[in-house]
């Protein structure tokens, strides 16, 4: 595979949160490849460590969070050693972000129109340089992003503020604001975990469409495997820290080789599983400070034995196909 | 489906509406206070034994019908009768003892426990309250028994739900619903503040206690593959009204009712994806303050005809115990195809 091919690699990441009751390694030895154009999926439950990667790619990890160690390359380009000014450059031109809870992320006493200028005026470099044709075309390209992102009567509702729009209206709104710019790659992080499904399945929709069109990479991070299914071509999946498989959509949902995988597939409820029992994964998430070196999954794991108590690494189990699993064999890789 | 017996829980033209309070200014400017039909003339029944599924999304009024029913919230009109007895006709008195037989569990398990009460307190109050146990010692064996039961324990007893995760929280709202052995149980979202893993644990439980305890429940969801996996009939509501209900099976494997149909094709499916044509709704909710006339669907149903502006349907039977309301039903159109059928065009 050619090098040009990946647009985002993290290897090693490890980012830890200082506490009083010891360091909390919320991302532990994480690595992520994002190619160009592809949409990549991450699951996981709470506390399993997928928004601190993020946010850690986006460099928005503040005390008591730091990262640790690791590399974050974007095009080839190491995000760790850039100063705060060179990072301020990147984010939002290149790599946008949309958070889970649009109503917190949007600043409540600015128009939208006004946060939308804010990151045009900042990251924008097709505009004119200053005057009244800036701001005329500041303007223009606002209106345009509401309408691209289906909000109707654009030209009226810059004037509006946050609260004036509905849930689903707001997550568009955020969505508009960090595409602006025109990134190579969007997070959005849980976009549609606080909308009903009848616009959830609008705005995932919005976001796969604007991906095509602009060919963009897109990072979705849900806890819907659901949601993975219909929208990412590859999907990660995390529990407490780590990354314990990852692969092709369609082969990890129809052919799921980490016991944590298969759990959560077999948590969801489902037409058809009626009057059948569904196995949920018994126990709960280990505490992230000082855990054992064993497999994270120990306690709960239906298939434990004694060699899970040593440390796992990913291992290859097919092509483009990782899980981290001791029961596996490791492919040798040609 | 046929059952000779009385169902246990039996309402009728229930509405709810709240109302603005009016101030000198609107009076002296002539506005009338806002009114919202959350509720609107709604009417249902549920066996004993039976888990009704009320699915609708955010703000169609579901959460409220749970509560009317319970009188928790007052309804402004209707019946509600629960083993022939008529609840909204109870005394303060009488209602108190009648809430031993028909409990809640809440949505948020972070809102729903005193933060500043143990365990002990929080479960046990259903029996101090009713007079079921004596003695303190009585109320902490019978309240560990039942921790026991919900997959906690003894050593709870004394903790805060701040020392809990999300799902024991729930855990804990289930066990002081049932505590006073009740028949009847609102669910009111038990599930939906939960991750997936935690998800599947309270549903098995809520399924092995209604079976070892003879329960009976009203369980409300936003979520669609939940109420198909657990309840036996649903009932969908769209801005205050149930549209379509019946048999589980039936309705989710052949739903008449536009809304319905389009509920249906907005769940991601694992098992499927992409399998099937979405039915993109137009827009969202109307804002139940002024809702459409006619069919209240109409503004975002692919359907839609002149009669469905002009008046509002009236539900009927569609296949046994299967009912809906559309003006379009005898036609038996699919929204799906429809949909697929304008934009081969």
């Amino acid at each position: 595979m050619s090098r040009n091919e990946n647009l985002l690699e993290v290897d090693g990441l490890r980012t830890v949160f200082d506490t009083s009751e010891g360091v909390v390694r919320a991302v532990d030895g994480v690595d992520v490849t994002v190619r160009r154009g592809e949409c990549l999926g991450v699951v996981g439950e709470s506390g399993s460590g997928k928004s601190v990667t993020f946010s850690s790619v986006m460099g928005l990890v503040r005390s008591p969070g730091r990262i640790e160690s690791g590399a974050i390359r974007f095009e080839g380009q190491d995000l760790t050693r850039l100063s705060t000014r060179e990072m301020r450059a990147i984010r939002g031109r290149d790599i946008s972000m949309t958070m889970q809870d649009a109503l917190t992320a949007l600043n409540p006493a600015l128009t939208v129109g006004e946060q939308l200028s804010e990151m045009l005026d900042a990251h924008d470099d097709d505009l004119p340089a200053r005057g009244a044709a800036r701001r005329r075309a500041i303007r223009d390209k606002s209106v345009e992003m509401l309408r691209l992102v289906g909000i109707p009567s654009p030209d009226s509702r810059l004037g509006q503020y946050p609260h004036e729009f509905s849930g689903g209206m707001r997550q568009r709104i955020m969505i508009a604001i960090a595409l602006a710019p025109g990134p190579k790659l969007l997070i959005a992080d849980e976009p549609t975990t606080a909308l009903d499904v009848t616009i959830q399945a609008q705005v995932l929709e919005l976001i796969s469409d604007i991906r095509a069109r602009l060919g963009m990479s897109v990072v979705l991070i849900t806890h819907d495997l659901g949601v993975v299914a219909e929208h990412c071509d590859r999907v990660m999946v995390m529990y407490a820290g780590q990354v314990v498989e990852e692969g092709s959509t369609v082969d990890v949902i129809s052919n799921p080789q980490h016991p944590y995988t298969r759990g959560l597939l077999g948590s969801i409820p489902r037409l058809s599983l009626r009057g059948k029992p569904i196995r949920p994964i018994q126990g709960q998430v280990p505490n992230l400070v000082g855990l054992p070196p064993q497999c994270r999954f120990y306690s709960r794991c239906p298939e434990r034995t004694d060699a899970c108590l040593q440390s796992v690494e990913m291992r290859s189990v097919g092509p483009d196909r990782r899980a981290r699993c001791i029961a596996l064999t490791q492919e040798e890789v040609a | 489906m046929t059952s000779p017996a009385k169902p246990l829980l039996s309402v009728e033209n229930l509405s709810k509406v709240y109302q603005g309070r009016q101030t000198l200014a609107n009076r002296l400017a002539g506005v009338r206070p806002f009114s919202v039909k959350a509720v609107n003339d709604v009417s249902f029944e549920v066996r004993r034994g039976e888990v009704l599924g009320l699915i609708g999304e955010s703000g169609c009024g579901k959460s409220t019908l749970g509560r009317a029913v319970l009188r928790l919230h007052e309804p402004t009109a209707g019946r509600v009768e629960f083993d022939g007895e008529d609840v909204t006709a109870l005394s303060a008195g009488a209602l108190k003892d009648m809430r031993r037989r028909m409990q809640i569990v809440f949505q948020d398990p972070y809102a729903s426990l005193n933060p500043r009460s143990t365990v002990a307190d929080i479960v046990g109050l259903p029996l101090r309250l009713h007079g079921l146990a004596k003695t303190t010692q009585e109320v902490r064996e019978t309240v560990a028994r039942i921790l026991e039961r919900v997959g906690l324990n003894a050593a709870h007893l004394d903790r805060y739900p701040h020392q809990f995760s999300g799902g024991q929280r729930q855990r804990i709202g289930i066990a002081r619903a049932l505590i006073s052995h009740p028949e009847f149980i609102v669910c009111d979202e038990p599930v939906s503040a939960l991750d997936v893993s935690i998800q599947a644990q309270i549903i098995q439980l809520l399924l092995e206690l209604k079976d070892e305890m003879g329960l009976t429940y009203l369980f409300i969801s936003h979520d669609i593959s939940v109420i198909g996996y657990l309840s036996d009939r649903v009932a969908v509501m769209y801005l205050g009204e149930i549209v379509e209900m019946g048999p589980t099976d039936d309705v989710l494997a052949r739903p008449r009712h536009p809304y319905t149909q389009s509920l249906m094709s907005a769940v991601p499916d694992v098992d499927a994806p992409g399998k099937h044509q979405r039915v993109r709704l137009a827009g969202e909710l109307p804002s139940p303050l002024d809702p459409p006339t006619g069919c209240k669907f109409h503004t975002r149903c692919p359907l839609a005809i002149d009669v469905c502006r002009r008046e509002a349907p009236i539900s009927e039977q569609v296949a046994p115990g299967h009912q809906a309301a559309c003006h379009r039903l005898s036609e038996d159109l699919s929204v799906r195809e429809t949909v697929a059928g304008v934009q081969a065009r």
